[in-house]
């Protein structure tokens, strides 16, 4: 009863989308304002009904309903109620309805905080947001119905790919969905600026509070995710430029800039062609990370689905709108006026800049993913491009972007002064040069570069600070007033501090986790001791444990540092009878942003146990400096400006222009 | 400065980054791609000794031995070809002999192939994509490798890559 009540309110969620992707630009045509009113009912509506399929199926997954061929399929009645919640997006039917249940709610929260957007904007924001909504219904109904039953019930479930039974797959999914949809916002506002010929500052201070929110989700979901795989495939690895992690990169960089370009068109008028391509591409990217994980095209880590008849459908509704989207660019961009003027030299030229290297870094992670595909089907030929692919190009295009970053929030608008800038700069630059020196003297082993790459991160981040400084006058003026203007300064102003200081920060990590990471691998008896890095790690013995669904065995490790016992690590080795598989569960000790890590392997005839074991020096910067970057981000959306959101217009109610 | 002045320095800008990433490009595409082979596809073609390259295929049954210090050889088989595999570190959780496996390393002389990275699979009823294709390709094989049709909508695949010092540090 319950799925097929879920099965009927997706249903009807659909013919609701249908509604709302016509009615409302009829009625923007027509002048209608009743017809354009539908748009708002009717996304409130659709998100009711999938809210109300998608509570459904988790009420199946937690009934366990194995009648349900999704619930049979990836549950498990011994599993932890928070493991049977999650478990509903751990698969693709589960996870496609998660997709569609965020997309509603972003359309919905337009249609609820968007009152002061103008009628037909509104109307036809909506309606665009309704059409992939429409879309990507029509491919859960069609291709991956979640709520499908079987004939004969079977007694058990076949359980959830143990890999996917941990906390991370409660987080990791919907952050990440919420970053790569919250980006249908600003590409439904790009459609209907287009379609309605008509763009201005005021397009990009509306567009620009959605974006956002979307850039912190999927920093967030992207960190998350890295660290997920982190603690929890066991090899000690956090980025693999795997297809599926740059599936969202890429709309991770082409977000960030368009985060950038809206607002040189927000302050300035300027760059609008530009920020509305951006918009387009960036969703499209999303798109083409949804096409890339659910359809199957990759085998890798979270690669799940392998039908090619989704796959199929999915590369329609990716031609569909990516070419819809830029065909409209293409005949539409040229009726949207110019915008200001500026010098090179100036924080649009820095913005432009940071676009520049943000897209180009983009378009090369975009080949390296997409050319072993496309060698694939042209030749038939099999090639893997990996992480030296990425670092000989994608390295080399951020680090002048990393140079650059410090100079943008210290140049002004429209004609700036480059020598003035480097002059205040000049602290920052000699902080960098003093932590290269001490890194150089310290650092033993490791890449000559790796000085520099943190001196680099450090000129970021005190270029931050300087920004901030500069603003408040803290050498100047005295302390208190100094306080006194810090709390008066935009948040906007402290959301770039945060924000591109996260950037260092991570850097910092990255740099030092890959140059001076300390590992031992081998096989370990009861007793015996490893040492990593100046620790000593004895193993005191294994463990046999009963899990609810799994039965583990755990290994305790005592922790030394100069004969000083410090803590027990218990790394684990868990076995699901229902899958007969296996996983590893790592064990992290923190010191400080340092890291110990130990991952089991297998147990010899002799008793003796395979063991690895890491030390990565300040490896939590890694994901400290995102987290950073998003907290930076959300004190820029809670800046009064955008709070506020756009000034009304005027009383004169806005005559509708004509569409060209 | 005027209007087309800025246009033309901008696209001029973003031409030399372009020409930049497009050269970046190239060369790494030359230095660092990775080719994919079986046994057989080994068999017919000489690579050279330390050319790096995946090798997929299937663990030969009874052929997995283990030596001192976490080192193992085991064979890799494609149905009409075998290759020894020397690789030292932990091997993935669902290493098994008789399925799939993608290895990544280079032959040493004596045409043993050293690995210094083993993917393997998460799911005893998946195969890596390459070695299914692969094995089609040379008729060898068998439907019972993968799943039926009818359960192929729950395939959770999921390749574990393990990646030992070598691995690491190359």
């Amino acid at each position: 009863m319950i799925a097929e009540a879920g099965h009927y309110a997706l249903v009807l969620a659909l013919a609701l989308a249908l509604i709302q992707s016509t009615l409302p630009i009829l009625g923007a045509r027509w002048r209608d304002p009743a017809l354009m009113n539908i748009a708002r009912s009717s996304a409130l509506a659709q998100l009711l009904f999938v809210a109300l399929s998608f509570a459904a199926l988790v009420t199946l997954h937690v009934t366990s309903d194995f009648s349900v061929v999704n619930v049979y399929e990836n549950s498990h009645s011994l599993k932890p109620l928070l493991y049977k919640i999650t478990g509903v997006w751990g698969n693709h039917e589960g996870s496609m309805l998660l997709w569609v249940s965020i997309l509603a709610l972003f359309g919905a929260m337009v249609a609820a905080f968007g009152n002061n957007l103008p009628l037909s904007l509104r109307a036809h924001v909506l309606a665009v947001q309704a059409w992939i909504a429409s879309a990507f219904y029509l491919f859960i109904l069609i291709t991956s119905n979640p709520f499908l039953r079987i004939a004969n019930p079977p007694i058990e479930g076949r359980d959830l790919n143990p890999v996917l039974q941990d906390i991370g797959l409660a987080v990791h999914p919907p952050m990440l969905y919420l970053g790569y949809v919250g980006f249908s916002i600003s590409f439904s506002f790009a459609v209907a600026a287009l379609i309605e010929g008509r763009i201005d500052a005021a397009w990009a201070r509306w567009v620009r509070p959605w974006t956002l929110v979307a850039w912190i989700f999927l920093t967030l979901g992207i960190a998350m995710g890295s660290y997920w795989a982190y603690y929890e495939l066991g090899w000690g690895g956090w980025w693999f430029w795997d297809p599926v992690e740059n599936a969202s990169l890429m709309p991770w960089l082409a977000g960030t800039a368009l985060l950038h370009s809206a607002l040189v068109m927000e302050k300035r008028n300027a760059l609008k062609v530009w920020t509305i391509l951006l918009s387009i591409l960036t969703f499209s990217l999303s798109l083409l990370g949804t096409f890339l994980v659910r359809s199957g095209v990759l085998t890798s880590v979270h690669a799940f689905a392998t039908d090619p008849t989704r796959g199929v459908f999915i590369l329609l509704i990716l031609c569909i709108f990516i070419g819809g989207g830029l065909s409209l660019y293409a005949l539409r961009a040229s009726t949207l006026k110019q915008g200001g003027l500026f010098a090179p030299i100036s924080r649009e030229g820095a913005l432009v800049l940071n676009n520049l290297f943000l897209t180009t870094a983009c378009a090369t992670v975009f080949v390296g993913t997409l050319y072993p595909l496309a060698l694939e089907v042209l030749t038939g030929d099999k090639i893997s491009v990996g992480a030296p692919f990425f670092n000989l190009t994608f390295g080399p295009l951020f680090l002048p972007l990393m140079i650059a970053v410090p100079f943008g929030p210290l140049l002004a608008w429209k004609r700036g002064d480059l020598l003035g800038a480097a002059q205040r700069l000049m602290a920052a630059g000699a902080l960098a040069l003093v932590a290269i020196a001490v890194v150089w003297a310290w650092a033993r082993g490791g890449s000559a570069l790796a000085p520099l790459a943190i001196g680099l991160g450090v000129f970021v981040i005190a270029g931050a600070l300087t920004d901030l400084i500069e603003r408040t006058g803290l050498m100047r003026v005295p302390f208190r007033s100094a306080m006194h203007r810090a709390r008066g300064l935009p948040r906007s102003n402290w959301g770039t501090m945060f924000a591109h200081a996260g950037v260092g920060v991570a850097l910092i990590g990255i740099v030092c986790e890959t140059t001076w990471n300390s590992e031992y691998i081998g096989s370990m008896k009861a007793d015996a001791t490893a040492k990593v890095a100046g620790y000593e790690l004895t193993l005191e013995g294994l463990t046999q444990r009963q899990g609810p669904n799994y039965s583990e065995m755990l290994a305790r490790f005592a922790v030394r540092l100069d004969g000083r016992l410090l803590d027990v690590m218990t790394p684990s080795k868990r076995n699901y009878p229902a899958r007969a598989s296996s996983t590893t569960e790592a064990a992290l000790l923190s010191r400080g942003a340092s890291q110990l890590y130990i991952s089991l392997g297998d147990t010899a005839a002799d008793g003796a146990i395979a063991v690895r074991i890491y030390y990565k020096p300040l490896v939590l910067l890694i994901w400290f400096g995102p987290v950073l970057m998003a907290f930076g981000g959300m004190l820029s959306l809670s800046d009064r400006r955008l709070r506020v959101g756009a000034p009304r217009p005027a009383k004169v109610p806005r005559a509708l222009q004509a569409a060209e | 400065m005027t209007r087309k002045k800025r246009r033309l320095s901008l696209i001029g800008g973003a031409l030399a980054v372009l020409a930049v990433a497009v050269a970046l490009i190239l060369n790494a595409l030359r230095d660092s791609i990775v080719f994919f082979s079986t046994p057989a596809m080994v068999a017919e073609v000489h690579i050279p000794p330390g050319k790096r390259f995946r090798l997929g295929g299937m663990v030969e049954p009874g052929s997995l031995v283990r030596g001192d210090n976490l080192a193992v050889r085991f064979e890799v088989a494609d149905g009409s070809a075998k290759l020894p595999v020397a690789y030292r570190g932990i091997l993935p959780d669902l290493f098994r002999e008789g399925q799939g496996v993608v290895a990544e390393g280079a032959l040493d002389p004596s045409g043993v192939f050293e690995a210094d990275t083993v993917l393997a699979k998460h799911d005893e009823t998946y195969m890596p994509k390459e070695v299914a294709d692969a094995l089609k390709k040379q008729g060898h094989w068998k439907d019972d490798y993968s799943k039926k049709p009818a359960d192929r909508a729950g395939a959770q695949a999921a390749v574990h890559a393990v990646q030992d010092g070598q691995g690491v540090s190359q």
